[in-house]
């Protein structure tokens, strides 16, 4: 069982969970994550590691309430225990050589680019950030962005904060501008990582996507989580999260993710049965 | 005097079309008497063949007899002195190629039905005399076993036994390795692997799930910093292979363990569950072992209409037990028998549609012996399904000795370990069952976590 010490509801749809998991702690790097459960009853669902400490042995998770899981998950409490947080997977980013480097973060997606803009920071790499959100009241991790950022550019599809327009739109003029990325960094939805590679791509920027495939065990054991890289298949959970941009093939991937559309869609409809069912579990 | 009879006392079963719509055990097991019937059947050979034909020696004519008479106490102490996990044995070896393929009452007629009659002991034991074992004597000294497979469970025992301080470390949320998440319910009730997993908790055994060694751990770490004396690796051969063929990227595609996790570890099959499964009504499952057959049979059980083995070699070449391959015909699995898949079919919107397949040919034995099929040209044909479950094998997971120096793995990713000791090329390092030998049988890795375990106790008593 591993116990929440710490929650933050950040907007109305993403939520920050500091959980007590000194194994996972000691050993997480930027670019790494974890797969909880959150009962017997639960499917296992792979999350970014967003923060650690080391010392109090605890390991932040920053997501987004999108359906069953993720709901349930937002609906513990501090003190409550969770059955199973498995880590730390996936390789950490590699940020060998960098001087200066463009991270992009749509949406919940800031989350799991805030350690990496952090990390790079933290070995003196110059570090532009971008983050694109729909509206003003989705944007989260401004501060905390801007703490580790050298230039911050926000972003918002309706212009109700920061600049009106793409996290892309962005992008291409500050390379334009004439400045001189050794990489970017793009973490948000498919479609996001997608374009933002496809920026890139004429001007020969080296382009690191983290990719969300559907996983389950996370260790290299079901190929669930296979996606193509080169022409090749790679498995996301071990040989990722991150890829080259212009190598991988968004399209599958979106197609991959989209295979249990219908019983999630489902699932999140009863989810508010479960919740009273456990509910009710809890009051016996 | 001995029962002439040809044929085994049968084995109560589910009827075909009953069973094949839930997930409840296939095989019902003997009551005593038709144990104690077919015991007669066991001409107690001097020289013991059945005996040499198992990997771990168990004492087969002596606990026959003591069926016979019906001390099933005194049979089921001769069984595990030998034997550690007799309900999983019994169920699970392929005893056509193992101990009853020696027995020579096989020579006419069928064999003395060995596996039903060991399983049908551990059954009565459970049922009957179900005590816990007590915790032993500690030793002082500590053994890492990682993952919870036959291999480790069998090692974990010994050396708990022995009185050392044991700690399991598995990747899974659950303990029990391939016996839980790859096999399913109706073949083995998962109740009888966590009373296993019990026992060694009974007997001081720590297991700790969630802990995936080479990420979480390293095997230095564990030796240096946790103060572990030795380890046994038992980490299974769990990677998934795919054929490298056009469609296998579409939505509907699985990898065998991807489809049976869903579905033996996560319960997809119970409304209580949040685990998806796609809902398939035709099911192509590429490959002719136990694994395969298990997934055509789960497919079936989740209502597909269609499930179809599509199978490159003949019937005779399929390395799936006879027992299993017999079950899931009677429930209405077809068999597309050298056939080759070549291609995947897309139905536009990025989903399966069908399985193109080759037509194959035995062609002339090569230097095994083995006639290697061959393709016959322009025989394509489709078979319209909506899920492809791809079962053609599994290879030792990287994890592990990519992050240890100084293990060393062969060609196809086995650990290479002494043959005497089962001892990796690190000293104070074991290893065992498939994560060696690559993908093969429950027995066969129980005999390595116990040769493992032997070895381990007599290094760390002479250490
Ligand atoms: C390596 C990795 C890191 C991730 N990090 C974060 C993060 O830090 N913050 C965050 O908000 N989200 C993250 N995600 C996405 C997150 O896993 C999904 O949002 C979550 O699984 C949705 O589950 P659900 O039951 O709530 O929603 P559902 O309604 O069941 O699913 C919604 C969508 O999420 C995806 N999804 C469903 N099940 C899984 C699964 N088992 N594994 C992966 N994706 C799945 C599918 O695209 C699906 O359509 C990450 C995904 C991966 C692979
Ligand atoms: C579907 C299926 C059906 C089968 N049917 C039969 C049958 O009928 N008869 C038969 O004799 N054999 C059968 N087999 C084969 C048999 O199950 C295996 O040979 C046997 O389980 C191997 O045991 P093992 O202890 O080596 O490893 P496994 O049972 O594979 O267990 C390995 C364990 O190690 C864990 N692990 C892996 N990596 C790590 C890590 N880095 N850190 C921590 N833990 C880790 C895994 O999660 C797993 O729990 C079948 C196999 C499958 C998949
Ligand atoms: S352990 Fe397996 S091979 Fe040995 S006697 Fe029992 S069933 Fe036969
Ligand atoms: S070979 Fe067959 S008949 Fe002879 S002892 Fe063994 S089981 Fe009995
Ligand atoms: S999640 Fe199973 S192989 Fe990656
Ligand atoms: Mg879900």
């Amino acid at each position: 069982m591993f116990r929440i010490v710490n929650k933050k509801e950040l907007n109305s749809s993403v939520t920050l969970l500091e959980i007590e998991a000194p194994f996972v702690a000691k050993k997480a790097k930027a670019g790494q994550f974890i797969i909880f459960r959150v009962d017997d009853y639960s499917e296992r669902v792979p999350l970014t590691i967003a923060d650690y400490d080391r010392e109090k042995g605890t390991v932040t998770i920053i997501f987004q309430k999108v359906g069953l899981s993720t709901n349930l998950l937002a609906s513990k409490e501090v003190g409550d225990t969770i059955r199973d947080f498995v880590g730390p997977l996936g390789i950490a980013t590699e940020y060998e050589g960098y001087k200066k480097v463009a991270v992009v973060g749509g949406g919940v997606g800031c989350a799991i680019a805030y350690p990496q803009a952090k990390a790079l920071h933290e070995l003196g790499v110059a570090v532009d950030v971008i983050a694109g959100f729909r509206n003003k009241d989705i944007v989260i991790l401004e501060e905390e962005m801007k703490a580790v950022a050298d230039n911050y550019y926000l972003m918002t599809d309706d212009g109700t904060k920061g600049e009106k327009g793409f996290v892309t739109d962005k992008l291409k003029a500050l390379i334009e501008g004439g400045n001189q990325y050794d990489a970017v960094i793009a973490i948000g939805p498919i479609p996001m990582m997608k374009f933002v590679s496809l920026t890139t791509k004429p001007f020969g920027i080296k382009t690191i996507v983290s990719l969300n495939p559907i996983m389950i065990d996370g260790t290299g054991m079901c190929g669930g989580c296979r996606v193509t890289v080169g022409g090749k298949i790679k498995f996301a959970c071990v040989d990722g999260p991150d890829f080259d941009g212009h190598e991988v093939d968004f399209d599958e991937l979106m197609n991959r993710n989209s295979i249990y559309k219908e019983q999630e869609a489902e699932m999140a409809k009863t989810h508010i049965c479960r919740m009273d069912k456990l509910a009710k579990e809890l009051i016996h | 005097m001995a029962n002439m009879s040809l044929e085994k006392i049968r084995m109560p079963e589910q009827a075909p079309d009953v069973r094949n719509k839930n997930f409840e055990e296939v095989a019902l097991g003997y009551t005593k008497e038709m144990a104690m019937e077919e015991a007669t059947r066991c001409l107690n050979c001097k020289h013991k063949p059945c005996v040499s034909g198992c990997p771990v020696n168990v004492r087969i004519p002596e606990f026959i007899a003591e069926i016979a008479k019906g001390d099933f106490m005194a049979a089921y102490k001769i069984l595990t002195s030998t034997n550690a996990l007799p309900a999983v044995c019994g169920r699970v070896c392929p005893q056509e190629s193992q101990c009853e393929s020696k027995c020579v009452r096989g020579i006419k007629g069928e064999p003395v039905a060995i596996g039903r009659l060991e399983r049908f002991v551990a059954d009565w034991y459970m049922a009957n005399c179900d005590e816990m074992p007590e915790k032993p004597v500690q030793n002082g000294k500590k053994v890492a076993v990682i993952g919870s497979g036959p291999s480790s469970l069998t090692c974990a025992s010994d050396l708990a036994k022995a009185g050392y301080a044991v700690t399991v470390f598995e990747a899974f949320h659950t303990a029990g390795g391939v016996l839980v998440y790859g096999i399913p319910e109706f073949r083995l009730p998962k109740a009888i692997v966590q009373k296993e997993i019990d026992k060694l908790a009974a007997m001081g055994v720590e297991v700790m799930t969630n802990m995936v060694i080479g990420k979480v751990l390293s095997i230095d770490e564990i030796i240096e910093d946790m103060g572990f004396d030795a380890v046994f690796i038992g980490t299974g051969a769990g990677l998934p292979s795919f054929m490298n063929i056009p469609g296998e990227a579409l939505v509907g595609v699985y990898s065998a363990n991807e489809y049976l996790t869903r579905i033996n570890l996560m319960k997809a099959y119970l409304p209580d569950y949040d685990t998806p499964l796609r809902k398939s009504k035709a099911v192509a499952v590429v490959g002719g072992g136990n694994v395969a057959m298990d997934a055509a049979r789960c497919a079936k059980r989740m209502g597909a209409e269609k499930v179809y083995i599509v199978y490159r070699r003949s019937e005779k070449e399929m390395p799936a037990r006879l027992e299993e391959v017999h079950h899931a015909k009677e429930e209405g699995i077809e068999f597309h028998l050298l056939r080759n898949p070549v291609k995947i079919l897309d139905d536009g919107k990025g989903q399966v549609c069908g399985i193109e397949c080759l037509k194959m040919e035995l062609g002339e034995p090569d230097a095994s012996g083995r006639r290697s099929p061959v393709p016959i040209e322009g025989s394509n044909y489709v078979i319209d399904v909506d899920t492809v479950v791809m079962s053609i094998g599994t290879s030792p997971n990287p994890l592990i000795r990519s992050t240890t120096q100084g293990l060393e793995a062969n060609r196809k990713g086995c650990l290479v370990v002494n043959e005497e000791t089962n001892q990796t090329t690190r000293e104070g390092v074991y290893a065992g069952g498939d994560a060696v030998t690559g993908a093969a049988t429950v027995i066969l890795a129980m005999g390595a976590g116990k040769k493992a375990a032997a070895a381990i106790d007599e290094y760390l008593k002479n250490k």
